[in-house]
């Protein structure tokens, strides 16, 4: 990190780089075989990368409560289900005679925005009363509440088991239809910068380093006269608006949701994301996203190929399931690769220094005193 | 009058399945503060080879039950050994890695067992006394409920006598109180993380031959359902608990069954309502230790 600090011009450069080739890509003709289904400017990768995006932007609100906050929550996905859900009710609902159609939209955008946020205010206020283990599974279990009622679909506007489909007569025309992806792609493109631009704004505010410093040690934090519980609470409703904004353009870019979204499963692979790409770390989000759901889409092609239907049971039933193969890598990550791919091309990079974050040198130092 | 019977009786045997599922979950993180989310694996793998010997055996006999039961019982405590031996004792001490990896063994299996057993259900047949019904105070209960209460009162009076009466349960309950101290007193305390695996194991393996009969079928997220319900039920009980498992697996399944029944299907709901409530009033559960 320290060597980061003092190049922050580099880092900003290649960033905006970064950026400004994913910009253009859709404008290019590359093509990667084995990981695109097609030249870069083809719909289907677009959409491909787009999704991506969008769970890179959801893994980044994750990380602002377990990468930053150190809470190991289990019901992520029900912000991400509200953002989704939230913004095919409102299309459906809202539509005012005095608001232009496309100021509409982004009406409704921020009220779903909005529904994010109060509603993980409120299951932060519940379930931010106890800590650790015990706060996993009582936000598990509010996890499974929103599952349970997008299930039932209730006042019909959840579609139950076959899911919602984007009522598409306040959408601005430019982000319908599959010849319109590449506007999909770049709004998608926008909503993951614009998600990470605020978790480094939280990291870096006051509000950041509260609950970082209560992530390492909840009595120093308390003894200073700092209660943590409202900045905790701050920060989940945070994480709760983001993820409300990913979802929200999720069905846009799927023109619909089904029920999976709303799962404690969901929340499981969000959280194998984070890990696998480096715990703590904002990019190892970012990459942890666009590996695991560049994997799961080749994986998955790879199951349905010839060459696994002809080998033997033994190998053919783990190969032929894609999440069996990610749930093992994921224990392997756990148990020999602590931080993740980004530790591992920090480990590469600098094969001399430890590879021990600060984190532990912390804990060990207390452990120590 | 019949109906409240009915309702108290199945949401008994429900609370039976959640028992058998929890009293593992809420022994392991007592003794070792390990979050299992593999467990509902252990109770699938349990149900599907139980079954699997069954059928072999013969279709619909006592015995052949017994033996499903019996076999489902060792392969959990066996898959849950390894489980503990091979994966979780590498990150001793480590909470949430050993939670994660939990999380990934759940994930990755469940993916196996569809793999192997197909996404469909697989149908069991039960002996007919269990899929006839009795009638209690003009109530018709399914005689499967009856055997459900049985079993779990039978494991939790064999956990409850392990525990007070042997060495390795003597142990374990030290453990449970405070694990520095045994292992201070040069005990070793990783011996008998392994045993309380393998006995949340067997009850879960056990737990999935019992909850294929109350469903009919055998599925692989049949644990994985149950698991949450698990969970919420060790949280208002009190993490480590296992008379707080015992008695909020009873207070859980019994309110679900009457929240479905007359307040139109919303047992889910109230589960977690009882939770969110429980947490605000006491936080540490029903018989929970002060942390």
């Amino acid at each position: 990190m320290r060597s980061l600090l003092t190049r922050p011009t580099i880092i900003i450069a290649a960033s905006a780089a970064l950026v400004l080739f994913m910009v253009i890509l859709p404008l290019l003709n590359i093509s990667i075989p084995g990981i695109f289904p097609g030249a870069s400017y083809t719909p289907g990768t677009l959409q491909l990368l787009a999704y991506a995006m969008l769970i890179a932007a959801l893994a980044l609100s994750y990380h602002l409560l377990f990468g930053l906050a150190g809470m190991l929550s289990f019901g992520h996905a029900l912000f991400f289900a509200a953002g989704a859900y939230g913004l095919g009710i409102v299309l459906r609902n809202f539509s005012p005679s005095w608001l232009p159609a496309g100021a509409t939209f982004v009406a409704a955008i921020l009220i779903t925005v909005l529904i994010g946020f109060v509603l993980a205010a409120f299951v932060g206020s519940v379930s931010l009363r106890v800590t650790g283990i015990s706060f996993a599974m009582v936000t598990l279990a509010f996890a499974q509440a929103g599952s349970v009622v997008v299930r039932r679909n209730p006042g019909g506007q959840t579609g139950g088991e076959e899911g919602l489909t984007l009522d598409v007569a306040q959408v601005p025309d430019a982000l319908v239809g599959v010849l319109n992806t590449r506007n999909l792609y770049w709004l998608s493109l926008a909503v993951l910068v614009i998600v990470y631009l605020v978790v480094l704004w939280v990291e870096k505010s006051r509000a950041g380093h509260v609950v970082a410093a209560t992530r390492e040690n909840e009595l120093r934090v308390r003894v200073i006269g700092i209660r943590p519980y409202f900045v905790r609470l701050l920060i989940f409703s945070i994480a709760g608006a983001l993820a409300a904004l990913a979802g929200a353009v999720f069905l846009l870019l799927q023109s619909g949701v089904s029920p999976r979204v709303a799962t404690p499963d969901f929340t499981l692979t969000l959280l194998v994301i984070v890990v696998l790409g480096g715990v703590g770390l904002r990019w190892g989000a970012v990459l942890g996203a666009i590996v695991y759901t560049l994997l799961d889409q080749r994986l998955t092609a790879l199951a349905g190929s010839e060459f696994i239907a002809g080998l033997p049971d033994l190998f053919r039933i783990p190969l032929s399931q894609p999440l069996f193969i990610l749930g093992t890598l994921f224990i392997l990550v756990v148990l020999f690769l602590p931080g993740g791919l980004a530790g591992l091309t920090r480990r590469l990079g600098q094969p001399r220094r430890p590879s021990r974050s600060n984190r532990e040198r912390t804990v060990e130092a207390e452990e120590l005193t | 009058m019949s109906t409240i019977v009915l309702l108290l009786i199945t949401g008994l045997g429900l609370g039976a399945l959640y028992f058998l599922v929890a009293s593992g979950l809420s022994l392991i993180y007592g003794l070792m503060g390990v979050l299992n989310f593999a467990h509902g694996s252990f109770l699938t793998i349990g149900a599907f080879i139980g079954w699997e010997v069954a059928r072999r055996l013969s279709d619909g006999s006592w015995w052949a039950l017994l033996a499903a039961m019996l076999t489902g019982a060792v392969v959990g405590a066996v898959v849950a050994a390894a489980t503990e031996y091979f994966l979780i004792r590498r990150l001793y001490n480590r909470h949430i890695e050993q939670v994660l990896v939990t999380v990934g063994l759940a994930l990755a299996s469940v993916a196996l067992f569809e793999g192997i057993w197909g996404t469909d259900p697989t149908y069991v047949t039960s002996p007919s006394w269990l899929e006839q019904t009795t009638e209690i105070l003009g109530a018709r209960i399914p005689n499967n409920r009856f055997m459900l209460i049985l079993v779990a009162v039978l494991v939790l009076v064999a956990i409850v006598l392990f525990l007070k009466f042997t060495r390795y349960g003597l142990i374990i309950r030290a453990g449970v109180e405070n694990r520095a101290m045994v292992t201070a007193l040069g005990i070793d305390v990783r011996r008998a993380f392994t045993l309380v695996f393998a006995i949340g194991g067997a009850a879960a393996g056990l737990g999935g031959v019992l909850a294929s009969i109350y469903y009919g079928y055998v599925s692989a997220h049949i644990g994985g359902s149950l698991l949450i319900f698990a969970f919420i039920v060790t949280v208002i009980g009190g993490l480590g608990s296992l008379a707080g498992a015992a008695i909020a697996s009873v207070l859980v399944a019994v309110l679900q069954q009457f929240a479905n029944f007359y307040l139109g299907g919303t047992g889910d709901l109230a589960v977690v309502l009882a939770l969110a409530a429980v947490l605000l009033l006491r936080p540490r559960g029903l018989l929970g230790a002060k942390s």
